[in-house]
């Protein structure tokens, strides 16, 4: 839930600045003793998979554990403790900060209605193991992991494309690859239907620059360069400084077990 | 009294209408456009709406096609991406000449909000288009009105498809 501002007013407003909002952060709780994500933790254990870190966040249990164990893992959870269903399996690439991807598989227990996310690392020139003899659904997440972001799956039964062309060059998905395409990108459809002999008569691509003048003080603005509407150009601060930018940092206040602020004003 | 022979010598009285033979193909070819069913996105919704009664594209003599061969138009309607672009030119190929392309809609017409790598950035960029009809997505109406812009483009010029002016690359 986000904080409730008021929102009298906004039109006056040079900019209304809950839109570049950032997201509270989770709070992480601990495993409660006798519940059934305790139960889920001891069966793992006893199985001997290594959980790195464990915890409850919005009401699902968070279980990281090494890559190697992935398949034990999902199986043991499916079979011991009824997480039926693979929801989805993706992965997150936080390559430029920590040098790994994230692989996660959020899973379902449709007996009790508790939702398990595993999450697991592995190092860009690493490859997981497939789960789809365990989930069946697994086989076109993994695809698209493997399409998305270039993770190879080892044993999968048809590791392929599944949403860009097979002889697409890069990973879509992943932070480095720029959003207008790269070189291949941008000529894929001419090099493929006239050539690369066309590339000179067809010409580059016409892209809207999306261009955003920080002394336009009508239309749009730079985030961090903001401008009361329709003030002089000419007496617009020209130096190079940005404006602070107002983020609200608002944390997510946990009410079961009471706020500093809250005991405060009791 | 009623005239039971017609006077062919008197003035006005010939059953016999004077044209030329570019008018007259292209009279033909003007009012029986057929163009291909090629919904890409949601400018198809119109698309097909403008083909159903209300917006009644058949009193126009426009009545789409399910195939390339039988097809005299191309109604590029929605966001082309890459991996289709190849396809569509196939389908463009395997069009009978003469065919006419129209580029229905912001995405067709330059990749829109798609200003990304997987859009094509303006279907020009590998069929000849004849008319780029602008909007997010343009009402029925107005592609009634981009089909009644490319047949006057069509009575305008010749015949003979070779005389005319073309984008083409191959």
């Amino acid at each position: 839930m986000r904080r409730y501002t008021p929102k009298d007013n906004v039109q006056k407003k040079a900019k209304y600045t809950d839109r570049f909002w950032v997201a509270p952060q989770v709070p992480r709780e601990a495993v409660e003793e006798g519940s059934f994500f305790e139960e889920v933790v001891d069966e793992l254990k006893s199985n001997s998979i290594e959980l790195l870190d464990y915890y409850v966040e919005l009401g699902q249990l968070v279980l990281h554990i090494n890559p190697q164990d992935n398949v034990k893992t999902l199986k043991t959870l499916k079979e011991k403790k009824c997480f039926k269903m693979c929801s989805e399996l993706s992965a997150i690439d936080y390559l430029a900060q920590d040098g790994e991807f994230e692989i996660f598989y959020q899973l379902l227990n449709l007996d009790k209605a508790q939702r398990a996310r595993v999450l697991t690392r592995i190092k860009e020139d690493e490859a997981i193991e497939s789960v789809v003899n365990v989930y069946k659904m697994a086989n076109f997440a993994e695809r698209e992991m493997y399409d998305m972001f270039g993770i190879y799956v080892n044993n999968h039964p048809y590791l392929k494309r599944i949403i860009m062309p097979d002889d697409w060059v890069g990973h879509p998905l992943r932070k480095t690859y720029p959003l207008q395409g790269d070189e291949h990108a941008q000529w894929y459809e001419v090099d493929k239907i006239f050539g690369k002999e066309y590339r000179d008569i067809i010409g580059p691509e016409n892209r809207d620059p999306a261009r955003v003048d920080r002394y336009d003080t009508q239309r749009f603005a730079r985030v961090g360069h903001e401008v009361p509407f329709g003030a002089d150009p000419e007496l617009v601060d020209k130096t190079d400084t940005p404006i602070e930018s107002r983020y609200s940092k608002t944390f997510l206040t946990d009410y079961t077990t009471g706020s500093k602020e809250l005991s405060e004003r009791k | 009294m009623a005239q039971h022979q017609v006077n062919y010598a008197s003035a006005g009285g010939l059953p016999v209408v004077l044209t030329s033979a570019d008018h007259l193909i292209n009279w033909g070819r003007s009012n029986s456009l057929w163009p291909l069913t090629y919904g890409l996105a949601c400018c198809a919704i119109e698309m097909m709406a403008s083909g159903a009664s209300r917006f009644d594209f058949d009193r126009m003599g426009v009545i789409f096609r399910a195939s390339p061969r039988q097809a005299d138009v191309m109604i590029l309607a929605g966001t082309l991406t890459k991996k289709h672009a190849e396809f569509t030119r196939r389908l463009y190929d395997q069009m009978a000449e003469p065919k006419w392309v129209i580029s229905m809609g912001s995405c067709a017409n330059t990749g829109g909000m798609f200003n990304t790598y997987a859009i094509v950035q303006g279907v020009d960029r590998i069929v000849p288009v004849d008319v780029y009809l602008p909007g997010c997505a343009p009402r029925p109406e107005t592609l009634q009105y981009a089909m009644m812009m490319l047949q006057q483009k069509i009575r305008r010029e010749s015949a003979n498809m070779n005389k005319n002016k073309k984008q083409r690359f191959i």
